[in-house]
């Protein structure tokens, strides 16, 4: 099992396609970056523009933690598509250049191939996640610096202390790669019903755009299903950044207003991996391999 | 000799189509065991279900005397195969497929015998180049460098000649030979090329849609008494004529726009070409025809005969 392991791994990181998620990543964060260097203040004018009458702020809004906050708002919606990338190629694009048989002839259960592809998987998941978090995190933090960091919510607006942020970002992050494993799990799932990865791919966007759809709109009749969906639950990392406030309505430091929820979202999302997972040994067990 | 593979019943079953029906053959151990049939005759599908790549329908197959649904494992373990293309990983390089693969056959070979398996299929100068650059030929080579790395004792070969020119054509068939006398490895070889079987395969089945047609040794499957050879003169008229009143008449099967077909053993064909010499008839060819192609129409094409005599 740990050299099927190995192996899954060395040829992830062997394969060119592999690194188009992490030059995608580098390029957009590259592109933020330049510009919120190049033009921050104007940006930080039009995002205050609502409140600069009634709120004054001192200090470096446009810091690390805030340029963060908005790479990962932009970010984490087009990621999926970059852990498709690859999660979704991981069986099918085997069975397209014909390995798949090859690989299958050797003396290897099913369940401990596929088990080791799938770890494989998520280690691709959680390497491309810890470069987005180098990125868009410690270099933003070398380029803009360290502050408070000002969220502007729908109807309230967060003040979070510079000694109280970071541990948020590594909270969100790790949530985020929970949420991305669901993504890199349903990837998988669908490469075992092709013989090309494009399929695959399109397929779990398509999904996820789908289900995204569903888990925003405000229409009774899908209130019921929304709780289940995972993509009601991938956003779950933002709660990392709303805080407790006492009786006199002022902010406890180290606290998340809603830990259950982040739980709860963990849980659903957990469930979903094992769910997908097991679908996925279900169907190889029983696949006829015609590639 | 003890079987190494028997089969029982197996039948494979895509929704509509029985690609194959109860099926049941054994492979004796040492010898080169020769698939033959038609396209879509479920040769691949046979083959598929030998290597676990196809879970068969219903059926039984034993291997090394043990079940392939129970010891699926243990029985891979000894086997080698290169089923249809050896596909390999085009980024990595021939060293890099050829170690990845051995690990994953279960051993951890030195850099000296892996270099040493890549020389005996003639690739150790392009050890460290990767695959995407290597013609059809050299990745036959690559894949059954990988089929024998973990030194197996079966090996099974679908199709092994597919895209290959003929230096690699003649090149696989060395191989099988060599593999076979040598080795002394147990071959399963399929192809719907008929002179490549019947150069090497000691015993032969023979499967027309899904079914068994025939089973056998080699030699017992096609008669070296009933060689059929065909000849073609400067004037076939004439030489049919000939042949009529000479010692060879009872040879003669009939004359068509191919050439004079005539019906002998094998080891009559020198003296036959003797005698041409001796009735001063201009031989442009004298072909003998592949035995088990006749055979090999005359059971899966029911009528064939009957065309060649009318």
């Amino acid at each position: 099992m740990w050299t099927l392991f190995q192996i899954e791994v060395y040829k992830i990181f062997r394969r060119p396609r592999t690194y188009i998620a992490f030059a995608a990543i580098t390029g957009l964060i590259g592109i933020i970056q330049f510009g919120l260097k190049l033009d921050g203040d104007q940006y930080v004018t039009f995002m205050m523009r609502d409140i600069t009458s009634s709120i004054s702020i001192e200090g470096n809004i446009l810091n690390g933690y805030q340029v963060c906050y908005i790479v990962l708002q932009v970010l984490l919606v087009h990621v999926p598509l970059l852990i498709a990338l690859v999660a979704a190629d991981m069986v099918s694009g085997e069975a397209n250049i014909g390995t798949l048989r090859l690989l299958l002839t050797k003396p290897i259960s099913r369940d401990a191939f596929l088990f080791a592809k799938f770890l494989a998987t998520l280690v691709y998941t959680i390497v491309l996640l810890i470069w987005l978090a180098i990125l868009a995190l410690f270099l933003n933090m070398l380029i803009f610096g360290t502050d408070d960091l000002f969220l502007l919510k729908s109807s309230y607006v967060v003040l979070l202390r510079e000694q109280d942020i970071f541990w948020r970002y590594c909270g969100a992050f790790a949530f985020a790669a929970l949420a991305m494993s669901t993504v890199a799990a349903l990837g998988f799932l669908l490469s075992l019903f092709a013989n090309n990865s494009i399929g695959p791919i399109v397929a779990t966007m398509s999904i996820i755009v789908f289900l995204t759809i569903l888990s925003t709109l405000n229409i009774p009749l899908f209130g019921y299903i929304k709780p289940y969906l995972f993509t009601t639950h991938m956003i779950g990392w933002k709660e990392f950044f709303d805080i407790k406030v006492n009786d006199a309505n002022e902010a406890i430091s180290g606290t998340i207003q809603n830990p259950d929820r982040i739980v709860h979202s963990a849980i659903i999302l957990f469930i979903h991996i094992i769910l997908f997972l097991s679908i996925s040994i279900w169907v190889f067990r029983k696949k006829d391999i015609l590639s | 000799m003890a079987a190494l593979i028997t089969v029982r019943s197996l039948t494979k079953q895509f929704s509509n189509i029985r690609a194959v029906d109860a099926l049941s053959f054994s492979v004796t151990a040492g010898s080169v065991y020769g698939f033959l049939g038609q396209n879509g005759a479920g040769k691949s599908t046979t083959i598929r279900m030998l290597a676990g790549l196809i879970m068969p329908t219903s059926g039984e197959i034993e291997m090394f005397g043990l079940s392939l649904a129970k010891h699926q494992k243990e029985i891979l373990q000894r086997i080698g195969a290169v089923i249809e293309k050896p596909d390999v990983y085009p980024y990595l390089s021939a060293y890099s497929n050829l170690q990845l693969f051995a690990r994953l056959s279960g051993c951890r070979p030195k850099r000296s015998y892996l270099m040493e398996q890549l020389e005996q299929v003639g690739l150790a100068h392009r050890a460290k180049d990767a695959v995407s650059g290597f013609s059809q030929g050299m990745k036959q080579r690559l894949g059954i460098a990988i089929a024998l790395v973990h030194q197996p004792d079966l090996i099974i070969l679908d199709e092994p000649t597919n895209g290959l020119d003929p230096q690699g054509i003649a090149d696989i068939r060395h191989l099988i030979v060599y593999l076979s006398r040598e080795m002394k490895k147990t071959v399963i070889v399929s192809s719907h090329l008929l002179n490549e079987i019947e150069q090497v395969a000691t015993e032969l089945l023979i499967i027309h849609k899904g079914k068994k047609i025939k089973e056998g040794k080699a030699t017992e499957l096609f008669d070296p008494a009933k060689t059929t050879i065909v000849l073609n003169t400067l004037q076939n008229e004439e030489a049919f004529a000939q042949l009529q009143t000479s010692n060879w008449a009872a040879c003669l099967q009939q004359l068509t726009p191919e050439g004079i077909h005539l019906q002998m053993h094998r080891n009559r064909i020198p003296e036959f070409h003797q005698s041409l010499a001796h009735l001063q008839i201009p031989v442009v060819a004298l072909q003998p025809r592949h035995s088990l192609e006749d055979y090999f129409l005359q059971v899966t094409t029911p009528g064939y005969v009957d065309t060649l005599s009318n």
